[in-house]
């Protein structure tokens, strides 16, 4: 209570003192406010609307048009960042590799990767999409299938994992490797022993932030993975994705309250993944 | 022993060259099937052109030009609403916010990044286009609900990056400013901020990238009508819109039009690429 009035007591001074500066600040204050608002109105509104119609039938293995449940989209959507995951971790870790530890810092090849990366962060989902139905689902007849989704996808994801990885490898002291080398060590043993041991929780934390991105898609499976909503047989059939899953069942307008359900678990997913990705940074914060 | 180094070495080389391949690789597919398409339909009709029918005549009506407005109308709105709001909310977080409140919004704003499009997309049916349906009429599938719409969404990456480029800089500015006697919201923004232009205008330009590419949300509020208007309550179609609502059953030159209009996109991005890292380079030195 006294803090608080101190602090009415020292904005009325600056009010009269200064009116210009405390209206900035209230400006600022204020937009601040706008976004925390947004943001809680948000999870607010599916929250309290989506909790009511979670019921366990949403849940059942079988989708049918009375029922539209949402555990074969839940499975779909494992399947596909299982397969992106397995394709770009290993393409996305071991170029971060190269790029700190075996290329010259400045050298055309790196500053090309760099670029290429950045162009890749900044394409935007539907160019995904509709590269995947050209070159995977099309040339490579691969179909409307899971695998032509975590395909698409992997490209997608490659630059985050590619560049959270380096980051971690750069912050790894150059006193390890010395040491390593100094008794006598490879190169190769190097890195897979020394260095790539302390960067694990920085490219963890890569990960899932990837496991995010993935799970939110929309735009660039709806041409690549498909939409059919029923248990995928394997790899090469089509399936839903959970967002695809919101997005059909919003359109259709038919089902508002299975959509709101939805909304809720993709939001716990997303919350999940984002709390997960903070208390890896927050481990690695607190050993440096 | 020797040889196992260098295999190593081919191949984290390699997998460092994916990303290149990625690209020329998206590049090659979409102007591969997408340039075909100026063979046959003039490159000035299909920019210029006003009127989207496919269904008309032998081969259809392809003209984007309302498409490109449409994606300009609801980029600018974005800006509107989401950049005035990101950049002041960017320096309360970096300036002004308590060390603890700090903590408490940051993940929020991070959260607010990490918030799927669809769930946006339907945040906007069942809030936005209702409101703007009570407030001003029409059916509220409209430039300004998508506008609104985007600016929330473009919220985070102009918040996180502003407050970055304001962090960055050098302390001593602000405390130089405030030795001579000004306020501290003075000395913020007359000498912080002028020192952090170019990174603040580096968000921004990363916000625009994001509202043109936005794809799902947009598609979900804009109402889709391929149309010329300057009436913000009417509805629109954006590019993205346009590839969405009908690659799924396009054929022929219909699918190369779409295409095409992927390959327009793509220009736009790319272009808007290279403003970006020129921002960058520029605020790095």
């Amino acid at each position: 209570m006294n803090t608080l009035r101190a602090f009415a007591k020292a904005e009325g001074r600056k009010w009269r003192r200064h009116p210009l500066s405390a209206m900035v600040r209230l400006l600022c204050r204020l937009s601040m406010a706008v976004t925390a608002f947004a943001l809680l109105y948000l999870v607010g509104d599916i929250l309290i609307k989506g909790v009511p119609n979670l019921k366990p039938e949403l849940f059942s293995l079988h989708f049918t048009t009375e029922n539209q449940s949402m555990l074969p989209a839940i499975i779909s959507t494992l399947i596909i960042a299982l397969m992106t995951l397995c394709l770009a971790l290993p393409l996305g870790v071991g170029g971060a590799i190269y790029l700190v530890e075996y290329a010259r810092r400045d050298s055309l090849a790196v500053r090309l990767v760099r670029l290429t990366a950045e162009t890749l962060s900044g394409i935007p989902s539907i160019i995904y999409g509709l590269f995947g139905s050209m070159c995977f689902v099309t040339a490579l007849h691969l179909g409307l299938s899971l695998l032509s989704g975590a395909l698409t996808l992997t490209l997608m994801v490659l630059p985050l994992i590619l560049r959270t990885t380096e980051e971690a490898l750069l912050s790894v002291p150059d006193s390890y490797r010395e040491g390593s080398f100094g008794l006598g060590a490879g190169k190769l043993r190097t890195v897979v022993r020394i260095v790539l041991p302390p960067a694990m929780p920085g490219i963890l934390s890569g990960v899932v932030l990837a496991i995010g991105r993935i799970v939110g898609e929309t735009a660039a499976l709806l041409f690549t993975s498909g939409t059919v909503a029923s248990l995928p047989k394997g790899l090469l059939s089509s399936g839903r994705t959970l967002s695809l899953h919101m997005y059909v069942l919003s359109g259709e307008g038919l089902h508002i309250g299975e959509a709101y359900a939805t909304a809720v678990v993709l939001l716990l997913l997303v919350m999940g993944m984002n709390g997960l990705s903070a208390l890896i940074s927050r481990k690695i914060g607190g050993k440096a | 022993m020797q040889l196992k180094e260098k295999l190593m070495r081919g191949v984290f080389a390699l997998a460092a060259l994916c990303c290149v391949a990625a690209v020329a690789l998206i590049c090659v597919f979409l102007f591969w099937n997408g340039l075909p398409f100026f063979g046959k339909y003039s490159a000035v009709d299909f920019l210029t052109g006003t009127r989207w029918a496919p269904a008309d005549g032998d081969a259809g009506v392809y003209g984007i030009l309302p498409m490109i407005v449409g994606s300009c109308y609801v980029t600018a709105g974005a800006l509107l609403v989401g950049g005035p709001i990101g950049i002041l909310a960017g320096i309360y977080l970096a300036r002004f916010c308590p060390h603890t409140l700090a903590k408490a919004l940051t993940p929020m704003v991070s959260l607010m990044a990490g918030v799927p499009s669809v769930v946006y997309g339907f945040f906007g049916i069942t809030t936005l286009v209702p409101l703007v349906r009570r407030l001003f009429g029409g059916n509220g599938f409209s430039i300004l609900a998508a506008s609104l719409l985007l600016g929330m969404m473009i919220l985070p990456t102009v918040i996180q990056l502003t407050a970055s480029a304001v962090k960055a800089v050098p302390d001593s500015y602000y405390e130089g400013s405030l030795a001579l006697g000004a306020t501290e919201e003075r000395s913020v923004f007359r000498a912080v901020v002028p020192a952090a232009r170019s990174g603040i205008l580096a968000a921004v330009v990363l916000a625009v990238g994001r509202a043109i590419g936005e794809t799902m949300a947009v598609v979900m509020v804009a109402g889709n009508q391929p149309r010329l208007t300057g009436n913000l309550l009417k509805g629109i179609r954006t590019l993205t819109g346009n590839i969405v609502m009908e690659m799924g059953y396009a054929t022929d030159l219909h699918r190369e039009a779409l295409i095409a209009t992927g390959v327009v996109l793509f220009v736009f991005i790319l272009l808007i690429n290279l403003l970006f890292s020129a921002l960058k380079r520029r605020e790095a030195q």
